[in-house]
């Protein structure tokens, strides 16, 4: 056997690593391609725990694969719950690092516009194509006329109600007044099973309560110029009448309640009725045998979905509104952009949109005929909810301004800390005084 | 003490060996070695944000907005909110509350563990469980009991016919009983720490002191107030102090459990803090709040400081 010294062996070795790497470097400059790995743009993607699953599952196991090999990228998919989604841009915009796609809810991306890409040119494509997106739209995502964030999905609130029940009540379709409303409340309360709506901190149901309340009695954030305006005789009522109705018509439990509590109530038939996305109802029908009435039928065949009643100035709706934003830190902007697109296209959308079963309403209005609205009538009323939702801070312009208002939940503090026990007049002061603390007064 | 003597010095026309160069032998070079790593360890983390939440506290900084100086108007606008004062009123009561039961039950817990009994370490162990659960895990399970829908603790009320059928509890939907509720998972966490480290302080009082005391005729009771307590207040003081930091500036259980609802009612300086600055990216503004916990903390911590001093030098 040939001897090899130790210093042989290291000569030899680091020899044969230099000639290596100087080959391999030389190779790759004369192609002028970068080497294969760095070719792999990774787009961290991340969005809620959507509360139909399968829209997720979807997302994992067919969409993103897909745009993977359409993309020539990497897609790090990742979910957290609804309520996190703020604190992870913040903390990705303030150390330049982070996520390359984050969902945002309604009008936040107007507080973080500074740091977001202009994707007017996605959204304008998009949006052409299909049909023009509806108002809703504009306000919560564009900034000096910009696309700062991508329309993605609404989530349609209305509520979720217990149809037998509301027959014994005398109501054989949903009311249509707050009186109305309130009435057939009493009935089922006095029956053991109240209305319930979430009124804690949490992203979706409690504001889209709290808001058509408030508008549909007339009261307001600020006026078309931006003046604050909510202290009014028309505030104070809304307020009083929430109260009211509280103690006579809700579950009281609901103060402490978040997105997901009611749909629990609901589906453990401890409520009659709560304004919520249609997840409740795709639960029930989805997991069938699972849920069941007292009667022992499915509990889906019980359940129907009715528009927030109208109080004196009308009937109004705030619907969960979802986007995505790309922050400038992001070192994937092209690829990034690249993956919204392939969302966004016709096909794959329609697939994501259908899976959800009218859960997530397009933000455009091509769909508004989309053949899946015709397979359960009991989704159909979703089919609109784009048309009629309005955004925060109406009338006044949509600004950072009724974004902040909404993610200190001003408004829906407002009600519930009446609802605690202060009086209306003084909990309607109190978040005039807020209010004016950001419009300036 | 180093010895650096130039190479091969000839004194006397005697060659002197050189002696090597050994700065870690001066207890200058070797204090300032050893407290480095703990220099830049608490630079990195303690210092500099520190350092960066009192700039961010006088600036109007926003998420993704550097912000220009405004002095103190971030401390002005906590003046004046209402909310902040509910924030501080809570946090004093959390805190207050939340120590002396701490104290209470983890001292009689530590008495009765330091007796002799079947199963002692195991028990031992056992009890520190609440302490070793990772919070927010062990908070979820309190959230559930306390769940204003499912609540266990409602059923069980019910059960024993304390409450009727639909008159369960709003454990966390009623400020005051959701303020109870947290303060009772902040307990339900905090006597473990309690009580080992009361255990460790009774464990180094000698047995003789105690059997003395009783052979002239002590009763337990006084034995406790005359030998016990005061021997094992300076560990106490100090298991005080931090338990009194820790729960001032507590943020999982009610992030957890509340969010700092209903309608701001449970909300304490952190998460108040929290949902400021890092959910609504008003950075200066949460800053602002932080920054105000430190002048009570500071104030609390020098007064206990000093009264374990004089404890300790008595």
């Amino acid at each position: 056997m040939t001897k090899v010294t130790r210093r042989q062996f290291v000569g030899t070795t680091a020899a044969g690593v230099a000639a290596a790497s100087t080959g391999g470097l030389a190779g790759i400059l004369a192609t002028g391609r970068a080497p294969a790995i760095a070719q792999t743009t990774t787009v961290h993607w991340l969005r809620w725990n959507d509360f139909v699953p399968t829209s997720d599952k979807l997302i994992r196991e067919k969409i993103a694969p897909a745009a993977e090999k359409a993309l020539g990228i990497k897609i790090n998919f990742e979910t957290v719950n609804g309520n996190d989604l703020q604190p992870r841009i913040t903390s990705g915009i303030q150390s330049g690092a982070g996520p390359d796609l984050i969902m945002l809810f309604n009008n936040h991306p107007h507080l973080y516009s500074n740091s977001l890409v202009d994707l007017s040119d996605v959204a304008e494509e998009v949006g052409k194509a299909q049909g023009g997106y509806y108002d809703l739209c504009e306000g919560n995502c564009q900034v000096d006329g910009k696309w700062v964030a991508m329309p993605m999905a609404i989530v349609g609130a209305l509520n979720a109600y217990r149809k037998s029940w509301f027959a014994e009540a005398g109501a054989s379709k949903f009311p249509e007044t707050w009186d109305e409303y309130r009435a057939v409340g009493k009935k089922l309360k006095a029956n053991g099973t109240p209305f319930g709506q979430a009124f804690g901190q949490s992203f979706g149901d409690p504001p889209t309560f709290a808001y058509p309340l408030m508008w549909s009695f007339g009261g307001m954030e600020v006026d078309e110029k931006g003046k604050v305006v909510i202290n009014s005789k028309e505030t104070v009522d809304a307020v009083k009448y929430m109260t009211a109705m509280w103690k006579d018509s809700f579950d009281e439990g609901g103060l402490a309640w978040d997105d997901s509590s009611n749909n629990r109530a609901f589906l453990a038939s401890t409520i009659s009725c709560t304004l919520n996305g249609a997840s409740i109802y795709l639960l029930a029908a989805r997991e069938k045998g699972k849920y069941k009435t007292d009667a022992g039928a499915e509990l889906a065949t019980d359940i129907l979905h009715g528009e927030l009643p109208a109080g004196p100035k009308g009937k109004f709706a705030f619907h969960t509104f979802q986007s995505h934003a790309l922050p400038n830190y992001s070192k994937n902007q092209k690829a990034a952009k690249e993956l919204l697109k392939f969302i966004h296209a016709k096909e794959n959308y329609a697939e994501w949109f259908r899976v959800g079963l009218g859960f997530d309403t397009p933000p455009t209005k091509v769909w508004e005929t989309d053949p899946m609205w015709d397979k359960d009538p009991v989704m159909k009323p979703y089919a609109v909810a784009g048309k009629l939702g309005a955004t925060p801070g109406r009338l006044g312009p949509p600004n950072a301004k009724s974004a902040e208002v909404l993610s200190k939940y001003l408004i829906v503090n407002m009600f519930g800390s009446a609802i605690k026990g202060q009086s209306a007049e003084d909990a309607v002061k109190a978040a005039d005084a807020e209010l004016k603390k950001i419009y300036g007064a | 003490m180093a010895t650096t003597a130039p190479a091969n010095a000839s004194r006397d026309g005697v060659t002197v060996a050189r002696a090597k160069w050994r700065p870690l032998e001066d207890e200058r070079w070797l204090a300032v070695v050893l407290l480095l790593p703990t220099i830049v360890l608490l630079g990195l983390f303690i210092a500099y944000p520190f350092v960066q939440g009192i700039v961010l506290s006088v600036t109007d900084a926003r998420v993704g907005i550097a912000g220009k100086y405004v002095g103190f108007e971030n401390f002005e606008r906590l003046w004046h909110d209402p909310i902040f004062k509910l924030v501080v009123w809570n946090t004093c009561w959390y805190t207050l509350v939340t120590t002396v039961f701490k104290l209470g039950l983890g001292l009689w817990l530590a008495l009765l563990l330091n007796r002799n009994f079947k199963f002692k370490a195991f028990t031992r162990a056992f009890i520190l469980l609440p302490f070793i659960i990772p919070t927010v895990l062990s908070t979820f399970a309190w959230k559930w009991m306390f769940d204003p829908t499912f609540s266990v603790l409602n059923w069980l009320l019910f059960k024993l016919g304390v409450i009727g059928r639909y008159g369960g509890l709003n454990w966390l939907g009623d400020a005051d009983l959701a303020m109870w509720s947290i303060i009772i998972v902040n307990i339900w966490r905090g006597v473990p720490f309690f009580a080992i480290s009361l255990l460790a302080g009774l464990q180094t009082i000698s047995p003789d002191l105690n059997e003395a005391a009783a052979i002239d005729g002590a009763k337990p009771w006084q034995r406790f107030i005359h030998i016990t307590w005061p021997l094992l207040l300076p560990v106490t003081m100090v298991v005080v102090l931090f338990s009194v930091i820790q729960t001032f500036a507590d943020f999982q259980i009610v992030y957890v459990m509340t969010g700092g609802g209903p309608a701001n009612g449970t909300h304490l300086f952190a998460t108040y803090a929290y949902q400021l600055g890092i959910g609504t990216g008003l950075l200066s503004q949460g800053a602002a709040i932080s920054l105000a916990m430190f002048p009570i903390l500071f104030a609390i911590v020098i007064v206990q400081l000093l009264y374990i001093r004089r404890v300790e030098t008595r």
